[in-house]
């Protein structure tokens, strides 16, 4: 067992891991967020998609060991300073953007990364930023509809509203 | 303008706050002072005689509590099967033996055959990895038509053939079918296969078992859809634990979609542990686990028949399928191809006669059950599919034939040949309202479009009808259900006004949270907000069935308004009191209670507070308090219908499909939310667009899973799919529940493979190959491009 | 997951050292090898983290063409080659998905040498030079079958260094459930000649199509292997596709490569 540090959604944070412990292992059970899922064991369906150091990464494919330091954000840390919903994580509410709620965090999280580099994406865009992501309630309408909505564009046209 | 509260609002959900900021409540979110770790060693073989599992050196190893065998389970029951189907002959189905692990043989891969318990989950699998086990290893029965031939291996040796059973639907009819085959103009036969799919919630099955020795109290959380469910068939069958001391809790579930109706070993194993150790034990399945554990759905090769008049009458069907069982009766594994299948082959139309024969067959692999739609995808998939073959044999519109045979809005209620009757429905009304949406009339227009850039395009229809909100229990019971299947609901108005309801159904992503507080809100005219939903314990929830079928509404809710009424019926008593007024005199709107044709009037709160604080209460003629219970059993089905119309592209070269377009027009009956009801088609969509095109579960020659993880299974994606249009303005109410509603959750998984298929086929037409009339699901890339080379 | 030793050095030269340890593995993005090691399929004693050593990061000209640090991840090579050699970089772009692009790197890629991998055609279409920890290897002798490349026991892979050709495209056509390449092929038109480079369809992993190299280095166009086609023997059959499907992918992508590469 080793000690690692890191600095998660804005608190300094250590614990005692083994070199097999997963980023997501450590989040859950060492710290007790388990709003990060784990839902697959091939790096495929993105429920546990965490940032570090700013970027979207699959928190159950990296080792806790390798990120001792970095900067951690996870959907625990998303909602605005005053406990209300962020305009992504509202923009998720409004459009029906979740059913079950197994593979929101890590929608959201993805979201996020994905607006940060590409804050007017297109359709076609918002659904390729999505690769990573499955969910398997939504068919994915509205949560295409939620992301173009939290970039500021108008979704009212979208069929099926 | 829209309402914001109420039935026909779309109220957001309340639900989503907490799992948008990731305090969810899953199961695999529990963990209990002291709690072992489960790790189930499976079966790495198809078929074979288990001759020893050696288990000394694991129960060694660092950390190891115990390693539990079949030997351990010799006293407890084995898993049941809650659905007995009798066959053409009157004999009742073989049902084998189905031991929570592995006894005497394994008999698929993934068969758990040791459960070895530590203090973390990487020392029991280390464990486990130390076990020996020896197993002869047997040919494996895997094509279901080979499975039934004389001398073929057999999955179970003690029944007498791998045939579950040879059901025929209706018998009496099979002789006057094959007389309408012989007289009839034409005689449409299509040969299909429903591929086999894997549900893949992306929450995996998760189970904690705990054991309270003061109390002698078992508790297992479970990722459920129905804990009362599993509460009875693992108390009263596996453990034999009476119901007052086990309580189950399905807390918040990642999604279903069928798989998690089944009562599965690993819920008995850990619970079963946890006593017998005193200590908490939880097993959390992987995903690459839940590929070779979680039953799995459809499985049909089918030899579909139409026959024609001259004038293009329907005349008759026959069908002709072999069912896969896989391995083990899974819960309700039997009533999927028969009673959940054949009951539906009438499908919107005015077919006279129709023969339905199944064989469901045992094999060495995953068992099978239902899966969203359940038996009626393949009805729809069956029935869809050849009557766009008949169109082209025959030289007509696919949709003037649709139109021609469809049960007209004049003949409801409608007995169809196949036992159930249609209460409500307009077919030509969904039919008109998808060629408008879908701007039918200008498709010749986008295929030149497609022309001019390589591409050929097609559109496909589909017209399909269900029946959920299953159902009546007498008659469920006369075709085999073990069960009821009632629903339940506890309405428990708080003395400040607020109301409490105890629902037997549960929530697994359909917003039951918001939608039936929308109708308690309605119904008594205070604020939903007011309202609090409770499901999924059934130490607090009254014994229901829980939720698949599309039955949560229209059972559920049903009891609800049932409990509801009763609720306002006493409350009306009370008001009466309190006004000095006759009963009869009592008016309830915007939760007011007022003598009709006066100013006089008590507020909701006045008259829950007079319940709890009965100072001023006929107490001579009735109790305090405001509490009700209803149970409601359906007179019938409910029979949602609508048109599905996909638009698609191929490139003839890579053989890859594109949908461009689809469309959706649902009679729902009425609709409570309509952001919820179009969210659940959409979801029903994808994973029927997913069958057509992507999804596929196949097994090598060996029994071995090709399709064992995210990398070969194909999940759809954000990017495989367009945004959909989804109407449900089309309404024709239910006849025979208080709400009208009909159903919404599996409708879209229904209707739209034969849409997408008959798209792909009418491109392929269009653009020249004409000699492709039928591709299997799934429609892959690889496929189409064989068959447009006849490779 | 066995459990193992975890370093993670800052320089090239204690990652070497720490890679001489008994049962020694190194770890670049994991994209690949966490999965497998949670399938317990490999099992390192010692796991060797790359992604601290800042000297193997990053993308620049240099002698020989624009130079890719072994440890860059995917998603920096996108943004960053997208000025210099724009195929490269939309190869980099089409791997994966995003979080594995942000994660996994060129290094990884071409160590690991997974016949449906993107990268192992971008660097044998580019007939890139593979730069190790010792040595320097021409991507023609780099990869060698399955899984299986030059590089010794303990060699690290430093920087690959990419000739920027004239024109150049990459074609990948997904497999729908890994989203690695059901096929890909990577088209690239030097001075003295074309190469056209095949993933996802070989039996034995990358491979050059030869045939087209030489009809396209006479005549840049996609009418120039009209004529060709691909021999099926040999190449993948699984799931997604039968060898003939695959050779016929070969060709069709062939075309659309040069065609995108103008």
């Amino acid at each position: 067992m080793t000690k690692v540090s890191m600095t998660v959604n804005g608190k300094a944070v250590s614990g005692e891991v083994e070199g097999r412990t997963l980023l997501s292992t450590f989040l859950r059970d060492g710290l007790g967020l388990t709003g990060t899922h784990v839902g697959c064991d091939t790096s495929q369906c993105g429920a546990c998609v965490v940032h570090v150091d700013g970027r979207a990464v699959k928190s159950c494919t990296i080792f806790a060991a390798d990120v001792a330091g970095a900067t951690v954000k996870t959907i625990e840390g998303m909602a605005n300073p005053d406990g209300s919903l962020s305009t992504l994580q509202q923009a998720f509410q409004d459009n029906h953007g979740l059913q079950c709620g197994f593979c929101t965090p890590g929608m959201v999280m993805a979201s996020a990364a994905f607006l940060a580099e590409n804050p007017t994406p297109t359709e076609a865009e918002v659904r390729h930023g999505l690769e990573g992501n499955i969910c398997r309630c939504t068919g994915y309408h509205n949560i295409v509809k939620a992301v173009l909505q939290a970039s500021g564009q108008d979704v009212s046209k979208i069929a099926a509203e | 303008m829209p309402k914001d509260g109420g039935i026909g609002a779309s109220v957001k959900r309340r639900e989503d706050v907490r799992f948008l900021t990731g305090k969810g409540r899953y199961t695999d979110d529990i963990n209990i002072r002291g709690q072992l770790y489960a790790f189930f060693l499976r079966s790495d073989v198809a078929h074979g005689k288990l001759k020893a599992v050696h288990t000394a050196a694991a129960a060694a190893m660092p950390g190891v509590v115990q390693v539990f065998t079949a030997a351990d389970f010799a006293a407890v029951g084995g898993i049941p099967c809650g659905w007995q189907v009798t066959d053409r002959f009157g004999k009742v189905m073989q049902e084998p033996k189905h031991p929570v692990l592995a006894d005497g043989k394994v008999r698929h891969v993934g068969d758990p055959i040791a459960m070895v318990v530590a203090e973390t989950l990487d020392q029991a699998r280390d464990a486990a990895e130390a076990i020996d086990v020896e197993i002869d290893e047997l040919p494996p029965v895997l094509n279901m038509k080979d499975a039934l031939k004389d001398g073929a291996p057999k999955v179970h040796d003690e029944l007498t053939s791998n045939l579950c059973y040879d059901w025929g639907f209706v018998e009496e009819n099979r002789e006057a079918v094959a007389k309408a085959f012989e007289g009839a103009a034409h005689h449409i036969t299509l040969e299909l296969r429903n591929n086999r799919l894997i549900a893949n919630p992306m929450e995996p099955r998760v189970a904690v078992g705990d054991y309270e020795d003061h109390s002698g109290m078992h508790t297992l959380y479970t990722t459920s859809q129905n804990p009362h469910v599993i509460r009875l068939l693992m108390g009263a069958f596996v453990l034999g634990i009476p119901e007052s001391k086990l309580r189950v809790v399905a807390p918040d579930v990642g999604g279903g979609f069928g798989s998690k109706i089944y009562h599965y070993a690993e819920e008995a194993a850990v619970t079963f542990a946890a006593k017998m150790l005193k200590r908490p034990v939880k097993w959390t399945c992987s995903r690459s686990e839940a590929f070779i554990s979680d039953a799995q759905g459809r499985d049909h090769l089918t030899k579909m028949e139409l026959a024609l008049d001259k004038d293009h009458n329907f005349l008759a069907i026959r069908t002709e399928t072999h069912a896969n069982m896989g391995a083990y009766l899974s819960t309700f594994a039997p009533s999927i191809p028969t009673w959940l299948h054949g009951t539906l082959m009438a499908g919107n139309y005015k077919t006279p006669l129709i023969y339905v024969n199944v064989k469901a067959v045992f094999t060495n692999t995953v068992p099978v059950d239902a899966y969203r739609g359940a038996g009626r995808p393949e009805a729809t998939y069956q029935l869809e599919r050849i009557i766009d073959l008949a169109a082209r044999q025959l030289g007509v519109d696919p949709i003037e034939l649709r139109r021609k045979n469809f049960i007209t809005p004049d003949q409801f209620p409608y007995q169809t040949p196949v036992a159930v009757v249609y209460d409500t429905g307009n077919y030509q009304a969904t039919m008109d309202k998808l060629l408008e949406l879908s701007d039918h009339a200008g498709f010749a227009k986008r295929l030149e479009e497609s022309k001019k850039r390589g591409k050929l395009r097609g559109f496909g229809i589909a017209h399909y009808i269900e029946a959920c909100g299953i159902a009546p229990s007498n008659l469920v019971g006369q075709l085999g259900a073990r069960a009821g299947l009632y629903e339940s609901a506890t309405v428990r108005v708080n003395a400040t006004g607020s109301i409490t309801v105890f629902t037997g159904s549960h929530s697994h992503g359909q917003g039951h949270e918001t939608s039936f507080a929308q109708v308690i809100s309605e119904m008594i005219g205070i604020d939903s907000a007011q309202v609090e939903i409770v499901h999924g314990d059934t130490s607090n929830t009254p014994m229901g069935m829980g939720t698949y079928g599309s039955r949560s509404l229209a059972v559920g809710g049903s009891a609800m308004v049932k409990a509801t009424n009763k609720i306002i019926n006493k409350a009306k008593k009370i008001a009466a009191h309190l006004l000095e007024a006759s009963e009869a005199d009592i008016e309830l709107k915007d939760g007011k209670f007022t003598v009709a044709g006066t100013d006089k009037s008590k507020t909701w709160v006045d008259i829950t507070l007079a319940a709890y604080v009965p100072h001023n209460y006929p107490l001579e003629s009735l109790e305090p308090g405001l509490e009700e219970t209803a149970f409601y059993d359906p007179s019938n089905f409910t029979y949602p219908a609508g048109a599905y119309g996909c638009e698609v592209e191929v490139d003839p070269e890579t053989g890859k499909v594109t949908i461009l377009a689809f469309t959706a027009a649902d009679d729902f009956g009425n609709v409570v939310n309509p952001m919820i009801v179009e969210g659940q088609v959409h979801g029903g969509l994808a994973q029927g667009i997913g069958q057509a095109l992507l999804e596929n579960c196949v097994f090598d020659e060996n029994g071995q899973l090709l399709s064992g993880s995210f990398m070969d299974y194909a999940m759809p994606r954000a990017d495989d799919l367009p945004f959909y249009k989804v109407d449900h303005s089309c309404v024709t109410p239910c006849t025979h529940n208080p709400l009208g509603v009909k159903g919404c959750g599996e409708a879209g998984a229904i209707g739209s493979p034969p849409a997408v298929v008959n798209a792909v086929i009418d491109a392929l037409q269009r653009g020249g190959h004409t000699h492709v009339t039928h591709i299997d699901m799934p429609v892959s890339p690889a496929r189409v491009w064989a068959a447009i080379n006849n490779r | 997951m066995h459990n193992f030793d975890f370093v993670k050095p800052s320089t090239i030269a204690d990652a070497v050292k720490a890679l001489k340890a008994e049962g020694a593995q190194a770890l670049s993005g994991g994209q690949t090898l966490v999965a497998s090691m949670k399938q317990r399929l490999a099992a390192p004693a010692t796991l060797v983290s790359l992604t601290g050593i800042a000297e193997m990061k990053g993308v620049c000209l240099g002698d020989g063409g624009l130079h890719v640090g072994g440890a860059t991840p995917h998603a920096d090579v996108a943004r960053e080659a997208a000025r210099h050699y724009p195929a490269l970089a939309a190869l980099a772009g089409g791997i994966g998905d995003p979080q594995v692009r942000n994660r996994g790197t060129l290094g990884g890629s071409i160590a690991n040498d997974d016949p449906a991998a993107c990268y192992p055609a971008g660097v044998l279409g580019s007939g890139a030079t593979v730069v190790t920890d010792r040595r320097r290897i021409a991507a023609d002798d780099f990869f060698q079958g399955l899984f299986t490349t030059a590089l010794h026991a303990g060699e690290i892979v430093t920087s690959v260094v990419f000739p920027i050709p004239q024109a150049a495209a990459y074609e990948k056509f997904d497999q729908p459930a890994s989203r690695f390449a059901l096929t890909g092929v990577f088209v690239a038109k030097y001075a003295d000649g074309v190469r056209v480079a095949v993933t996802g369809a070989g039996g034995d992993g990358v491979f050059r199509w030869t045939e087209a190299e030489r009809a396209l280095s006479a005549n840049f166009s996609a009418s120039a292997i009209a004529g060709l086609s691909v021999d099926p023997s040999g190449l993948i059959h699984d799931l997604h596709g039968t060898p003939e499907y695959r050779a016929n992918l070969v060709k069709v992508l062939t075309a659309r490569a040069v065609q995108a590469a103008g």
